[in-house]
């Protein structure tokens, strides 16, 4: 009678279980709601095609800038396997630096001149004070806890977010910045019969050559390699001769980097910043990079263009078709569902690997 | 080891809920006489409280005219304390700021009651939120000789405030709320959110509401508009009731939509808004959400012409310098055009080195003397102390017939204490200070005018 019970476990696994009926019973139901939802509001024709067009454009300009955000939370945790929350902060330093060096350009001739060099310009020194302060926080917070528990940096990374946050209220007091204005990008340009607003070309060009450019890095290099051989197991990365603390450092810098891009970008798309400007982004570009699969380059970069049209699109399209008043409030809500809904769907993520192999 | 887990767990919460239950119950009794001798005050120095002491412990004994909430009793060589709960930070500062600085004016102007002097004890910040009224509010009934709170500059901040002044004895006079909720919708019912102890001297938005459709309706000529509000007691007062008053006059609400306080990209709400077909955008919101819409609407096909509108809590010196805030409309209490106001303009000038930098400084102005003249006349002397009651401080408010800079302030059942003019003006000038604007006014409605 015992000897027939140890040949239950593996019959459990292909049993289908109460709970994996209530699974799949809910995904048809997140279905059929989200189908009607969308079939109504498409149906009204309260949107022209032109305006699902530019909802959807919206969506991917501000998804990029979430995907470079992304890619900071990702790779830290590939490497470290704790989620950086000092990252959003580092993005609105990334920002903060923009506004400031932009009004200071803004008084010179070069702004009205010149105004490609001038973004270019913004760009890299958001990107230069990003890296700066991303790579510093590793030094100053994460890296006298290395080896310890990772609940330990995790905390310290909320910590070390806010001391962010109100320095630089600090240092630049705690009224919002406005962006000087950059002629050139205003108004739309027609790129093959597809009409967008300058604005959001230019961001998303700038970060599909970012994130193709960290693509490339991670994947080509010699520093990429080693930080893939970190992120795939420190100790034996140690053994064949990488310097993890040092690849650490890099991974925090290129992390930096790409928020710092986006730091730019975003002066560019919302013209003003504050002291609190990294929050919702911080947590947006987190919700992005769990998304796509945490610790997936690649993930991160999709998880942030579609969470970015999940925001944009969804209101309009689900709530607008259930008639729920005042639905532009509830971007957040969906945007944070419909992580939630991914989730139930691909548990690990869109690009993410089985949660189940990860080493602690 | 779960389950007895989940017993003490039970236990605890069960206490706390009685704790929290007596803390409630214990609060009225708190303002008593008797009060300062239990609750050690923070501003109290040692040697203050055995001075107190005697006084208070035999004041129940002695057949004092003491009304249901109580009386401050004030020492010899104490001041009579007041405070303030103003959004004092962030990028609504300017509107706290602005009443803090009447405030003060206000103060200096009377000098004293009956030789005690009058002390501005607390500055709270409200945060312009829920959150800060309520923790603001709390931190300075702490203290049980407060006899009055000149705030909140946010009704969102307001409604909790409302309950916790009020609750502890207090009176709450605001400058600046306007939203229907906290007074009443002139129905003679009391708003939801009305507690007796509570005044302002700034208009009710059903008024402000009225003017602001009145004006688009029979001055600008349309008759499609959208509104958006961000979900604050407000934005969503303002909204509603100029929807209402406009729908009354005959036009349409085509979207009544809103956004976070939060919220950055606009352009998904602005395309709803395109797709409804407004002509005109009413956003009583504030800054920073508020300087989106203006910035991203001429970018959306559909509202290349759209007309904006705001409303008092963007009437601001930082919000109008914005250069994508040219050509938008604004509705407000209008500015008082007496020889008292060019006074009070000269001393406000004088003391901070600039022109008010907000619409709200007369009312917060009037909302200090009213107060003060209130105290006065309530104050008694009591041997060296000077006795305040509480009740008497609020049946005083109640009789007011206080006439201010912003005209006769006479309060109604729910507190609502204004004589309101609401003008209309706009942003016209390439590099505008909010003086110019408020100065460029369109047209101007007194309340009854608009059937209040």
């Amino acid at each position: 009678m015992a000897q027939p019970a140890t040949a239950v476990p593996p019959r459990r696994v292909s049993r289908i279980t109460p709970v994996n009926i209530f699974i799949w019973a809910f995904r048809i139901m997140v279905v059929v709601v989200i189908g009607y939802g969308s079939f109504v509001s498409i149906t009204s024709g309260r949107l022209t095609a032109a305006q699902w067009r530019d909802l959807i454009v919206f969506g991917v300009s501000t998804g990029a800038m979430f995907s470079l955000v992304a890619l900071g939370y990702t790779m830290v945790y590939g490497v470290l396997k704790f989620i950086n929350f000092a990252h959003g902060e580092v993005f609105m330093c990334g920002a903060m630096t923009a506004f400031l060096v932009a009004n200071a350009l803004a008084d010179t001739n070069l702004w009205a001149t010149n105004p490609t060099l001038s973004i270019i310009i913004v760009v890299l020194c958001s990107m230069l004070a990003s890296t700066i302060i991303a790579v510093t926080v590793e030094r100053i917070a994460y890296r006298p806890l290395r080896g310890k528990p990772r609940l330990i940096p995790l905390i310290t990374s909320i910590g070390a977010s806010f001391t962010l946050q109100y320095l630089v209220r600090g240092l630049v007091g705690p009224s919002t910045k406005s962006f000087p204005r950059v002629e050139p990008l205003r108004g739309t340009i027609d790129l093959a019969g597809f009409v967008i607003l300058r604005a959001q070309a230019v961001v998303i060009f700038v970060a599909v050559v970012a994130m193709i450019g960290l693509y490339l890095f991670v994947e080509k290099t010699k520093t990429g390699k080693a930080m893939r051989a970190v992120s795939e197991d420190p100790d034996t990365a140690a053994l064949m001769g990488i310097d993890v603390d040092r690849t650490i450092v890099k991974v925090f810098g290129v992390g930096g980097a790409m928020a710092g891009v986006a730091g730019g970008l975003w002066g560019l798309l919302f013209p003003s910043v504050n002291f609190f400007s990294g929050f919702l982004p911080g947590i947006k570009a987190f919700t992005a990079a769990v998304l796509g699969g945490i610790g997936n380059i690649v993930g991160a970069m999709l998880g942030g263009i579609s969470l970015g049209i999940f925001e944009s699109v969804g209101p309009s399209l689900v709530l607008a078709g259930y008639n729920i008043p005042a639905f532009s409030q509830l971007k957040d809500v969906v945007a944070f569902t419909a992580l939630v809904l991914v989730l139930i769907f691909r548990p690990s993520g869109i690009l993410g690997e089985r949660l189940a192999v990860e080493r602690t | 080891m779960s389950r007895r887990f989940m017993r003490v767990f039970a236990l605890f919460a069960v206490l706390s809920l009685i704790l929290a239950a007596c803390g409630n119950g214990a609060d009225p009794t708190t303002t008593t006489a008797a009060a300062p001798a239990e609750t050690t005050a923070p501003d109290d120095t040692p040697d203050d409280t055995p001075d107190e002491a005697p006084d208070d412990t035999t004041a129940p004994d002695e057949p004092m005219t003491e009304g249901p909430l109580g009386a401050v009793v004030v020492g010899p060589g104490e001041p009579i304390k007041i405070a303030t709960l103003q959004a004092i930070s962030g990028d609504v500062a300017s509107l706290g700021e602005d009443q803090n600085r009447a405030t003060e004016i206000a103060i200096a102007d009377k000098g004293d009651i009956q030789g005690f002097e009058i002390e501005l004890s607390y500055r709270e910040d409200d945060l312009c939120n829920s959150e800060g009224g309520q923790t603001g509010s709390t931190r300075i009934v702490a203290d049980p000789d407060v006899i009055g709170v000149i705030g909140t500059s946010c009704s969102g901040a307001g409604v909790p405030a409302s309950r916790v002044v009020t609750g502890a004895g207090r009176v709450l006079i605001s400058g600046s709320n306007t939203s229907p909720v906290l007074t009443s919708f002139f129905d003679g019912n009391p708003g939801p959110e009305y507690h007796e102890g509570y005044y302002r001297t700034a208009h009710n938005d059903a008024i402000q509401g009225a003017a602001a459709a009145r004006f688009v309706f029979e001055e600008l000529g349309l008759s499609s508009v959208a509104t958006i509000n961000d979900g604050d007691p407000y934005t969503q007062g303002l909204t509603t009731a100029f929807g209402a008053s406009f729908e009354e006059l005959g036009g349409s609400v085509v979207l009544a939509t809103a956004v976070t306080p939060e919220q950055t990209d606009m352009r998904p709400v602005l395309t709803e808004v395109a797709a409804a077909g407004a002509e005109l955008i009413f956003f009583p919101i504030f800054q920073p959400a508020g300087d989106f819409i203006p910035e991203q609407a001429p970018d959306i096909s559909g509202l290349e012409d759209v007309v904006l509108m705001g409303a008092d809590g963007l009437l601001s010196d930082t919000y109008v310098v914005l250069p994508q805030t040219k050509g938008m409309y604004f509705s407000g209490p209008s500015t008082p055009e007496t020889p008292e106001y060019a006074d009070f303009v000269a001393k406000y000038v004088d003391a901070y080195g600039e022109e008010p930098i907000q619409s709200f400084h007369a009312h917060a102005y009037d909302a200090t003397n009213m107060l003060l003249a209130a105290i006065e006349e309530v104050a008694v002397m009591d041997g060296d102390n000077l006795v305040i009651d509480l009740q008497g401080v609020r049946d005083a408010l109640n009789a007011i017939n206080w006439s201010g800079l912003t005209g006769s302030l006479v309060c109604d059942d729910f507190g609502d204490c204004a004589d309101p003019t609401i003008f209309i003006v706009q942003n016209t000038d390439d590099t505008p200070t909010i003086a110019d604007v408020r100065a460029n006014v369109q047209v101007s409605y007194t309340a009854a005018e608009l059937g209040f």
